[in-house]
């Protein structure tokens, strides 16, 4: 069923689903009274939840057996790019209003600031590279290593909403755990990998 | 089994004839009805026309600033008793019961007692204080806010001369305040005996004209507006005169960014943020901070002499 395609078309729905919620709320003038805050907040945590969603599909893949998952993991990881660089733009145009000093000031000064980047950085490779063209031109190896850069991606971007929270640390412990998860189900995997097939020569 | 129902029109149902011909009328009145009901609704004529606290006196330390609209501060809170996100406060502490009240005012003091929040209201002429009030967070209200000088309660206990500073307790309890985290509870706060004696250093009763909503702090709380907002202690139960400097509860969670004093101070950063500008509510671009909240003339005189840099 995973093949048909109308089935892409509702993942694609539901991710953008947000947005939509979002622009609704916007066209509506109920963004709370600091519309600027609740925007930073709403982008970023949908950033970081198709971060986590693209990380729970190649686990999920084996462990429900349903290798055809694998079709929307690309179309997540751009959703996820989509909504950090939402998130990026609010932070940079409408919250630092392109103020450049403020901006690079932030920028030395703030770990915070320094994880967000970073956790949205790693990602624009990945996006440029997204396209089967990429891949082709890439080699399949050198393109998942590439890929794999989102591993720092979501640990950086965890750790980004960590050290803003002010008290209540739930969330970014939540998102937290799961990245963690996550990896370490990639780690294990490996190691099992790894001794079932011995160093070849 | 047969329900039998009456086809009868009872006469108490039928439309009086002056009101069906008025019908069109009733009608054509409706938009001016359905406006007059909005302006209302609107903060300042919600306030001062039909609120608590008619015909307060002005103070001299009042802004002219525009006054953030009630439906927006009202809505955007800090008050980790009732959960941690802006809009949690005024969702979960609709039903939290204000009254009977009472704060204790003790230690070092000749005169220490209770006061029932009867009394606190009777206590002073109380007046209205517009303040401009700055979040920690990096962003501001204006809010006409009511009450009278702590100095007035303060006064009514005579502290001792052992009395250096003032510390202040909220309301705590779990069963009404399950959405509570974030932090130790009760929150607790503190000043400076010559802070609390300061006359801007409001004894807080209400706002807009109005009681305070439970979200704000109801039914008393203080407001120091030359002070980050966490300064002004929410919903007290507890006033305690003491001799050496009390805890405060952001303190004494994250010390490397939350002093004691915590004056509003746009060049001394929180260490995660900046503090030089903030955002009004209702406003798009940022404005600058201004030292002391913009009551240095006031105020800074209290710290002559003192590193606000250390001091933070």
């Amino acid at each position: 069923m995973l093949r048909r395609r109308w089935v892409k078309l509702v993942v694609f729905l539901l991710a953008l689903t947000p947005a939509c919620w979002l622009a609704r709320r916007a066209w509506n003038s109920d963004l709370t009274p600091n519309p600027i805050e609740y925007i930073t907040h709403f982008t970023g945590d949908w950033a970081i939840r198709m971060v986590v969603a693209t990380l729970a599909i190649t686990p999920l893949r084996r462990i429900l057996r349903l290798p055809d998952l694998i079709r929307f993991r690309r179309m997540i990881g751009l959703f996820a790019f989509f909504y950090a660089s939402l998130h990026f733009a609010t932070w940079f145009g409408l919250d630092k209003f392109f103020d450049m000093h403020e901006i690079l000031a932030d920028f030395v000064k703030r770990r915070f600031i320094i994880a967000g980047l970073v956790a949205f950085l790693a990602m624009l490779p990945l996006a440029i590279t997204s396209t089967a063209g990429w891949v082709r031109r890439m080699g399949g190896r050198r393109w998942q290593a590439l890929h794999r850069l989102v591993y720092l991606t979501a640990v950086a971007a965890v750790f980004h909403y960590y050290l803003l929270v002010k008290s209540d640390i739930r969330l970014p412990v939540l998102y937290g755990s799961l990245v963690g998860l996550l990896l370490l189900y990639r780690v294990g995997w490996w190691l099992r990998k790894r001794r079932a097939a011995p160093a070849v020569p | 089994m047969l329900i039998k129902k009456s086809g009868d029109i009872r006469y108490s149902e039928v439309t009086a004839k002056g009101l069906y011909l008025g019908r069109r009328k009733f009608l054509a009145a409706m938009p001016a009805a359905f406006l007059a009901g909005r302006e209302l609704l609107s903060p300042a004529a919600r306030a001062r026309a039909a609120g608590k606290f008619p015909g307060l006196a002005k103070s001299p330390f009042s802004t002219t600033e525009t006054e953030t609209p009630f439906n927006q501060v009202s809505v955007y809170n800090n008050f980790y008793e009732f959960g941690t996100s802006k809009d949690d406060p005024s969702h979960y502490a609709k039903n939290f019961k204000t009254d009977p009240w009472t704060v204790s005012v003790e230690g070092e003091a000749a005169k220490p007692r209770k006061f029932s929040i009867d009394e606190i209201l009777k206590l002073a002429p109380l007046e209205e204080r517009i303040y401009r009030h700055r979040c920690v967070e990096a962003w501001s209200i204006v809010v006409p806010w009511v009450g009278y000088s702590l100095s007035a309660l303060l006064n009514q206990v005579q502290p001792t001369a052992k009395a250096h500073f003032v510390a202040f307790q909220s309301y705590f309890s779990r069963g009404e305040m399950p959405q509570a985290s974030g932090m130790d509870f009760p929150y607790v706060e503190g000043l400076r005996l010559d802070e609390a004696m300061h006359p801007l250093a409001l004894l807080c009763v209400g706002m807009y004209g109005d009681s305070l909503p439970p979200q704000d702090g109801a039914p008393v709380r203080m407001i120091l507006p030359w002070k980050y907002g966490f300064k002004s202690i929410k919903s007290i139960v507890r006033i305690r005169l003491v001799e050496k400097m009390p805890a405060n509860t952001w303190n004494t969670m994250q010390p490397t960014e939350y002093g004691f004093y915590s004056n509003v101070n746009p060049s001394v950063d929180h260490p995660r943020w900046s503090q030089a500008s903030e955002r009004r509510l209702g406003e798009l671009r940022r404005r600058p901070t201004l030292m002391f909240n913009g009551y240095g003339d006031q105020v800074a005189s209290l710290y002559t002499g003192m590193d606000l840099k250390k001091n933070f």
